[in-house]
């Protein structure tokens, strides 16, 4: 089936089998590997990606659900010139060791504090609940995300 | 772990979803949010032959609030009912409940219409169906039908719906302001799928418990109410040694299965606590 | 100028790729032609192989060919163990592929080539395999009566026993004051990796050479494990190793998969790829820790340990593996932990079970052996009527006595001993940072609703095994410096690190140091890898023998081209000067040396944990108030990245301490074949952990001082939390002696005592 949607502000359309998953598409039809697969069951959160602005696990949904939806990656939160601010702060608190779970907790928690830029402690732990990292422990990247929250701020 | 193969529909109207259903023999299986179906297409539990994506089907994503009660779309989304201020007083225990629901992600996809067709045995939703009588309006080949939740959950995984039938509401009966209410649930982690649950509301009438109703999910195998525990609540002054009796009440009624999270004991136990917690909650609202 | 780079919290290289997207993980690496393997496993326990038929897999369309056993000429070589191989485990080990019995479900029976993962799977269920059910030994006490045995030619179902001995411990029993024995034991875990394994194979008729992507931890090794099955030269075989999602210890050992995959490759003459998905992941990657032990210990009436002895038994799942024997080695040789204990003998037996098999997980046989004696510690102290802060300060080796010599393990004629530290330091700290006077007073206390207890473990931690590492420096086209590593990343941050290091042995900016380059075969003569705790300490140590050579090299060639001595030669940053006279260092692009570190003995870094918690009795829940790590590394190299290790693998231990357990039914079918049945730890579990790093005790045997520091957060969790928990439900009599502590078990220790009260 062909389908489109947008990608990183850019237009696609591509021709995929429907039980092809959003998150099987964008890294293998087109070529965005940043977004990676942890479990394809929906629980570790390493494949989650912005639609239409929310967080979603792109291994819970199909290509062709996507039609006509607005996709953000991990690669359309970054910029070759410098790291995001919410980069920045992963960085400065360590909050990444091997790096796999990363693209996950970026887009989730820019979709966090975008939509609720004076989140506390409790609220952040309570979303990133939904995603797993086996290095950090979480402590690294809770504070990095409360640290981040001022460049969210209007 | 890649899905089975399937046939796709996204049809623009109820009647061809219908119809879509109704024309692969039981083979067909609806898609809404797929949080749950797509895990289990994934582990090849489920191959459906077509998956019809309803989408696009108008008019289900509202939340209607009036006189009779709260009507829930088949679509509206978990985030759809926490970001809505007006259940704060429409239905505070939907809200309280579906607080406890899965994931941040999960929530953003994740519809009120699929669990309750799902049926997990101890999924939030489900159980506040049962708590609240709420009725499902379904529409199938053979046309529309209303079925009370006592009748729609079956057992685990298991609905009165048939393969042709889709839900399009569920409605939840007027909410006084002054009901008590509680809900506790305990899970191995935040956001897991519960060892039990408990929600429960009375209303008062003379300083007295009225109109009981307590429904457990995650023990047994299928959400239900506790009629026991009811009784056991209903006509008296609530204080914390009555609290502890309708908590033996709630454990002694259930039939706790045993499984890797939790021995059959401890969720009888269990239960009886949450009871217990959920009613010293409700009273000190 | 003079650096200070080590020492320096400084932000990781890696991290600019990782938060971008950017990573190369090995199944982002595209190639044209790719086939792709899926792999068919048992779902049978214990069973002889009967048949396999693929006829029908074969007609799906897309499907290019299936190998099994029958494909491999002279029947599926064998994965031989890369540590203590010993001729008594000969026997046990695993076939790259069953081919006349199956003894654990997930074990590998047949490999679908086809055009997509997809479509592979849907050929699994096309292939028909009749396999005799045999009686399935589902754990150690089944195994041990050799009813049903896995391995008919040795006829038992007891691989071997370790036997771990200092001094004389029966004669210490016979005459000891007193003796406590308890039966102890751990869950089963694993090293779960987020990202699951990957191999990536090619094969180049032409050339002969076979290049295998996705190689991790121990590349070199694995490279030769390949070759004598595959039978290739080394020199035939390049080892790739793409950004590796973690390691733990499970990731990257040779596993089946790394010879089917390449193996595949060549037979079929096309590149394939295997990725592992979540579910086989749970029950092909090794599991570890199921350890159960009859511990005793003799002490005198004022505390001092007099001796231990004990019996440990590990379930070792159906196979020995590269390094299955390092858990029930370790907890034999390391249940002293890090008193002073005159007599130790301790048998540590190797049941074979028809479970997935054992490896190495993160401190291998430490957090088991931590959590037994730490255990048993409170319970002594207590029967003793001392405190057990004092018990453990009375028994804690001194700085005075080290080298502190530790039981020797036979047959493998393990001798070791610690090298530095004063251990009770770290313990001190540890009290001063919870405050420990202040909240001892709500040991047991029940307020609102929940009890309070709190936890104290001190921990010694293994690192920096040898026998070797390399290095090598050279210079760029653009006059910046290159490091290659014979060591491998699996996610710690080496990159960052070895810049950090080589900067300051040659006194250049960091930035100087272009890149790191790690893991692939190609890049340094001979390497070994990323376990035991050894990056930093190995491959450190061979970044500075690296520079070393490598400014030798450099004044050799620069004294010729300056026209000046040797010994004027000097490394100014980009420049190279000399008898007044000054060169880029671009000039000199291409040059290189290579340096190596030998050691044979191990690091030893060393602290305490403390943790205040809260105990729900009526849910069984467990919270965590406040919990401090204090860890002596030796030297921190880098704060921020030991940190992050110290705080990683606590959580990975309170993982272990409260959620984690692979469970199996009686037949041995795999109970935990998800995400939703094996709880990880998520963001909301754990969350008021601390940790202070200290650096008062260089290590003596290698130059930089620094000691392996990536275990110790993970060791010492499930002892500290389950003393917390006897703590906190002392008013039940509550004793914890098994993990995980799940609701249910803690709902049980307190309706036991509750039971004893009302008797």
């Amino acid at each position: 089936m062909t389908t489109k949607f947008e990608v990183n502000g850019k237009q696609v359309s591509v021709d995929v089998e429907p039980r092809l998953t959003l998150a099987d598409c964008l890294r293998h039809e087109l070529r965005l590997t940043g977004t990676h697969i942890g479990c394809e069951h929906g629980v570790c959160g390493a494949c989650t990606v912005l639609v239409d602005g929310e967080a979603v696990r792109s291994c819970l949904i199909l290509a062709v659900q996507a039609e006509g939806s607005k996709i953000t990656t991990v690669e359309g939160l970054s910029s070759d010139a410098d790291l995001s601010p919410l980069q920045k702060s992963f960085r400065k608190h360590h909050a990444l060791q091997c790096g796999f779970c990363t693209p996950g907790f970026i887009t989730t928690a820019h979709a966090l504090l975008t939509e609720e830029p004076d989140c506390d402690a409790d609220r952040v732990r309570e979303v990133l609940s939904g995603n797993i990292c086996r290095c950090t422990g979480y402590i690294g990247i809770v504070e990095a995300v409360l640290d981040a929250r001022a460049a969210y701020k209007k | 772990m890649k899905l089975p193969p399937f046939e796709y529909a996204c049809p623009a109207t109820i009647n061809e979803a219908v119809a879509l259903l109704a024309g692969h023999g039981g083979e067909a299986k609806p898609l809404a949010g797929g949080q749950s179906l797509m895990p289990m297409m994934a582990f090849r539990i489920a191959q459906p032959s077509l998956l019809v994506d309803l989408r696009k089907l108008p008019g289900l994503k509202e939340i209607k609030i009036g006189a009779d009660g709260v009507r829930l779309g088949a679509l509206v989304r978990w985030r759809d009912i926490l970001d809505d201020k007006r259940l704060d007083a429409a239905h505070p225990l939907l809200k309280e409940a579906i607080s406890h629901v899965a994931h941040y992600q999960i929530r953003n996809r994740g519809t009120v219409g699929g669990s309750c067709a799902h049926a997990d045995p101890a999924s939030e939703m489900p159980g506040i169906a049962q708590t609240c009588e709420a009725t499902f309006s379904v529409i199938g080949k053979a046309g529309a039908r209303t079925i009370k939740a006592a009748d729609f959950f079956q057992g685990a995984l298991t609905t009165a719906l048939k393969p042709d039938e889709i839900v399009t509401e569920i409605h939840l009966p007027a909410w006084p302001a002054q009901r008590r209410y509680g809900f506790q649930e305990f899970a191995r982690r935040r956001g897991d799928f519960a060892m039990a649950g408990i929600a429960l509301y009375y209303d008062v009438e003379g300083g007295k418990a009225a109109n009981a109703h307590i429904g457990v999910f995650g023990v047994g195998d299928c959400q239900r109410r506790l009629p026991k525990a009811e009784a056991a609540l209903n006509g008296h002054t609530v204080d914390d040694a009555l609290a502890v009796k309708v908590g033996e009440a709630a454990a002694a009624e259930v039939e706790p299965q045993e499984d890797i999270h939790a021995s059959s004991a401890y969720r009888r136990a269990l239960t009886g606590t949450l009871a217990e917690r959920a009613l010293k909650a409700a009273a000190a609202r | 100028m003079k650096n200070t780079f080590i020492g320096q919290p400084m932000e990781r290289r890696e991290d600019m790729r990782f938060l971008r997207g950017r990573g190369e993980y090995v199944d982002d690496v595209a190639m044209p032609g790719l086939l792709y393997a899926v792999i068919l496993r048992s779902s049978v326990a214990h069973g002889r192989l009967i048949s396999i038929d693929a006829s029908a897999a074969l007609k799906v369309p897309g499907v290019h060919s299936v190998i099994t056993a029958a494909d491999m000429p002279g029947g599926p070589p064998i994965v031989p163990m890369r540590l203590q191989p010993l001729p008594e485990f000969k026997p046990f080990e695993q076939p790259v592929i069953a081919h006349d019995k199956v003894r654990y479900v997930g074990e590998p029976i047949a490999v679908v080539l086809a055009s997509s993962v997809a479509i592979g799977e849907d050929a699994l269920e096309a292939i028909a395999v009749e396999i005799e059910d045999l009686p399935a030994v589902a754990d150690w006490q089944t195994a041990a009566k050799n009813k049903s045995v896995l391995f008919e030619k040795p006829g038992t179902n007891r691989s071997l026993v370790f036997q771990a001995r200092k001094g004389d411990a029966d004669a210490a029993f016979a005459n000891a004051p007193y003796v406590r024995r308890e039966h102890l034991r751990t869950g089963r875990h694993y090293g779960l990796t987020m990202e699951p394994r990957g191999v990536m194979a090619t094969w180049d008729d032409a050339a002969g050479k076979l290049t295998v992507y996705g190689a991790a931890k121990v590349p070199f090794f694995n490279r030769r494990i390949l070759s004598a099955q595959i039978k290739l030269p080394v020199e035939s075989i390049e080892m790739i190793e793409n950004d590796v999602g973690g390691g733990y210890g499970a990731r990257g050992e040779f596993y089946p998969e790394d010879f089917l995959i390449p193996f595949a490759a060549r037979h079929v003459r096309r590149p394939v790829k295997w990725i592992e998905d979540r579910r086989e992941t749970l029950m092909a990657m090794n599991h570890a820790r199921e350890e159960e032990c009859d511990l005793e210990v003799a002490c005198a009436r004022d505390g001092t340990i007099l001796a231990i002895r004990g019996e440990v038994h590990t379930d070792m799942g159906a196979y020995m593996r590269t390094n299955g024997a390092v858990g029930a080695r370790n907890v034999s040789q390391f249940m002293a932990g890090p008193y002073r204990v005159p007599h130790v003998k301790i048998d540590s037996s190797l049941w074979m079970t028809n479970k997935t098999p054992v490896g190495t997980y993160r401190g291998p046989g430490r957090f088991e052996a931590n959590f037994f004696l730490e255990r048993m510690i409170d319970m002594i102290a207590a029967d003793l009527g001392i405190d057990r802060i004092d018990f453990r300060r009375k028994n804690l080796i001194t700085s005075a006595e080290q080298p502190y010599p530790i039981a020797h393990v036979q047959p493998t004629d393990a001798r070791d001993e610690y090298d530095s530290g004063e251990y009770s330091e770290t313990l001190e700290r540890a009290l001063k940072e919870i405050d420990w006077p202040k909240l001892s007073k709500l040991q047991g206390k029940l307020i609102d609703g929940k009890y309070h207890g709190l936890g104290v473990v001190c921990f010694i931690e293994g690192g920096g095994a040898g026998p070797k590492e390399s290095a090598r420096i050279e210079v760029n086209k653009d006059g910046t410096l290159s490091v290659y590593m014979g060591t491998s990343s699996v996610g710690q941050g080496v990159e960052t690190v070895f810049a950090q290091i080589a900067a300051d042995a040659l006194e250049v900016p960091v930035e100087r140091i272009h890149h790191v380059y790690h893991g692939s075969t190609a890049y340094v003569s001979d390497g070994y890898g990323a376990y035991h705790s050894r990056s930093t300490v190995m491959g450190g140590s061979a970044v500075l023998d690296a520079t070393n050579n490598f400014m030798a090299t450099l004044r050799q060639a620069a004294g010729k081209r300056l026209g000046c001595a040797e010994s004027n030669v000097a490394l100014d940053i980009d420049k190279v000067t000399g008898g007044g006279r000054s060169m880029e260092l671009s000039e000199f692009a291409e040059l290189t040396a290579e340096g190596a570190f030998l050691n044979k003995k191990h690091t030893y870094s060393y602290g305490a944990h403390v943790a205040h918690i809260t105990v729900d009795a009526r849910l069984g829940r467990i919270e965590i108030v406040d919990y401090v790590v204090v860890q002596d590394v030796g030297r921190a190299v880098n704060p921020l990245t030991v940190k992050g290790q110290v705080l990683g693998s606590l959580v990975q231990g309170l993982g272990g301490a409260v959620l984690e357990d692979l469970k199996y039914d009686e037949n041995g079918q795999f109970l935990t074949g998800s995400l939703a049945d094996y709880l990880l730890p998520t963001a909301t579990d754990f969350p008021n952990l601390r940790c202070v790093v200290l650096d008062d005790y260089p290590s003596p045997i290698n130059p930089l001082g620094v000691k392996g520091a990536g275990e110790g957060g993970i060791i010492a969790a499930g002892g500290c939390m389950a003393n917390a928990v006897a703590n906190a439900l002392q008013s039940f009599g509550a004793q914890p002696l098994q993990l995980p502590l799940t609701p249910t078990y803690i709902w049980e220790l307190v309706q036991a005592g509750q039971k004893q009260a009302a008797e």
